[in-house]
């Protein structure tokens, strides 16, 4: 199957409006700010995009244990490492194609190997960036931080999941990657949602066919359920935040039920959430899937809503791609 | 507090020391039949001076101590010899050297945090180490502790980026409890650092990123504990020890031979250069 057949956006029903909170990043800003008040070993690094990550909210009530490194990423990443070490919970956060990218020996070196609680922080994850274009735009994130042994890799959905992330970061031992997007996400739980690194969050219940979203994918995914109940079809929707380890459990309960999928992320076709639940289900009780992502290419500049739209990541490619599962059952 | 070393032993106490790291690296390196020998003998004095000369404050029954210095072997290819120091201080025993790079030996073929105590930092992908040797500094700097980081680097591992990043960092954070020291044996893997990518002047770019550069002769114990020192007790600004050596040093047939920057030497060669290296009483 090609790209272009993928997802393609024709299915014009009506949307279900969610509420536009605020962007996960803001979030990750105050939920670092309520964790460096109340534990004075939290640190904070930047590469020179603290105003973007909302490090800053952290930074300027924080002075001393706020390191702004320059445009360093490797040299943060490492200096990361000393600082856990020694005993430090440091939270370092970049563009998530820079930390990532420009980080991946220093993280593979200086956090997976030697197990260390660094705090790899993604921001404007996807391609809904937007305007900045293809250099900006991380799409290879959720791959590379997958690849290294012992990272819990996390995008969460909305704000009050992204500050429950952050917090569990920090309480977690090991290393941590947490996507974070650029737009504004909509709301999809109260505050004080349940959140637990691989434990997925049912949003809704149903028996055709089950949408594994992250991210920005899962408001668009509860809309998708909600044109598909129209449709005579029950979609179940899993908010699959947690990429690694993968809820397992959820995956098996739901192939049981459901005998098929659609997994929808904002990243390429391989290695992020799509290749997780494939590996998944092959190993427990194997379904149809079908994939909603960026393909194997890269996206270009333009506003958020028409790249996601020209990309094919909005709830009417679930939609479709539901609707085509179902048939495969 | 951690203890610091009362006494200092004299340089020919040192240096027999460092002779016995030399035999020890070889020994290692022979017995797993693979190992770098050459940037292992270049550090074997500056790695017995910290050790042994009374300049890291560390404590080996004690190895988690919060107020220990700590110790970065950068060039992490060259851990035979801090291998063999960490045992002769008493981090483990010095038998288990010889199981060096052997399937379930904890002393891997380069450093790896958490394996043998001592070993602060995973390091062989080069470049790293001054990075985290940063890390180590702020956070005792955070926690108003007076620990120093000391970190060793090769001089072709300056060829990496990372390492001009955290040049350029560590004076601008005044980290004045740092040391780079700098093995210069002027040879990397393929040949003459010189020849395949000159770092020349390195003192002057040192010393454009604001550090307080010393240099020395690498292989003269009393100018190596004395470098240490002033290193130690400069404020204000981080402390670059440019340590010219010779690679393979202390092994006629090894010195200057960039044949044994990776390869392990056989039982003949082995048997010549422990003669080389024996004990002067």
């Amino acid at each position: 199957m090609t790209d272009t057949q993928r997802g393609s956006p024709t299915a014009r029903a009506p949307r279900t409006e969610l509420p536009l909170g605020r962007a996960t990043r803001e979030a990750y800003g105050d939920a670092l700010l309520e964790l460096g008040k109340a534990n004075k070993d939290i640190v904070a690094i930047d590469a020179d995009l603290a105003k973007s990550t909302f490090s800053w909210t952290f930074g300027k009530q924080f002075p001393e244990r706020f390191f702004n490194i320059g445009i360093q990423e490797a040299n943060m990443v490492g200096m990361a490492t000393g600082l856990a070490s020694s005993g430090k919970i440091p939270f370092i956060s970049s563009f998530a194609s820079f930390v990532l990218g420009k980080g991946f020996d220093q993280l593979r070196m200086g956090a997976a190997y030697p197990h260390l609680g660094i705090k790899v922080i993604g921001s404007h994850g996807g391609i809904s960036l937007g305007e900045d274009g293809v250099s900006q735009q991380s799409v290879e994130d959720v791959a590379l931080a997958c690849a290294l042994p012992g990272f819990i890799v996390c995008i969460p959905a909305d704000e009050h999941a992204m500050k429950k992330a952050v917090h569990a970061a920090a309480a977690h031992r090991g290393p941590v990657y947490l996507r974070l997007g650029r737009p504004k996400a909509h709301v999809l739980y109260k505050p004080d949602v349940e959140f637990e690194f691989g434990r997925a969050i049912q949003l809704r219940d149903g028996k055709d066919v089950t949408i594994v979203a992250n991210g920005l994918l899962v408001a668009q995914a509860v809309m998708a359920a909600d044109v598909l109940a129209d449709k005579g079809i029950e979609a179940r929707v899993l908010d699959m935040h947690t990429v690694k380890p993968i809820d397992r459990d959820a995956l098996e309960e739901a192939s049981q039920i459901t005998g098929a999928f659609v997994v929808a992320e904002e990243h390429l076709h391989y290695g992020g959430l799509g290749s997780a639940v494939a590996l998944a289900l092959a190993e427990g009780t194997p379904a149809p899937i079908e994939f909603v992502d960026l393909g194997d290419r890269y996206a270009e500049s333009g506003k958020p809503e028409a790249l996601m739209l020209k990309y094919a990541m909005t709830a009417d490619a679930i939609v479709s791609a539901a609707e085509r599962v179902v048939d495969r059952k | 507090m951690t203890a610091a070393v009362a006494i200092t032993p004299s340089v020919e106490s040192l240096q027999n020391t460092a002779r016995t790291l030399r035999r020890h690296a070889l020994r290692m390196i022979a017995e797993a039949k693979s190992g770098h020998p050459g940037g292992s003998l270049s550090s074997a004095e500056i790695v017995t001076a910290l050790y042994f000369g009374g300049i890291l404050r560390h404590d080996p029954a004690n190895p988690e101590d919060p107020d220990r210095d700590r110790f970065i072997l950068s060039k992490g290819h060259g851990v035979p010899i801090l291998y063999a120091a960490l045992a002769e201080s008493g981090y483990f025993p010095v038998e288990e050297l010889m199981t060096l790079r052997q399937v379930d030996s904890r002393l891997q073929g380069h450093p790896v945090l958490g394996t043998v105590p001592g070993i602060e930092a995973s390091t062989g992908s080069l470049g790293q180490g001054l990075s985290i040797g940063i890390g180590h500094a702020v956070a005792g700097r955070l926690d108003g502790k007076q620990f120093h980081t000391f970190v060793v680097l090769g001089d072709g591992e300056c060829q990496e980026g990372q390492v001009w990043e955290a040049a350029m960092a560590a004076p601008n954070f005044e980290l004045d409890t740092l040391t780079a020291i700098v093995d210069s044996n002027r040879y990397q893997l393929d040949g003459a650092v010189e020849d395949i990518m000159s770092l020349a002047p390195i003192v002057d770019k040192f010393a454009a990123f604001g550090w307080n550069v010393l240099e020395i002769d690498g292989h003269d114990m009393g100018a190596v504990v004395a470098a240490l020192s002033q290193a130690r007790a400069h404020r204000g600004q981080p402390t670059c020890i440019i340590a010219h050596t010779v690679k393979g040093k202390g092994v006629t047939f090894m010195e200057n031979d960039n044949e044994f920057h990776g390869k392990a030497p056989n039982k003949d060669q082995l048997e010549v250069a422990l003669s080389q290296l024996a004990p002067v009483t």
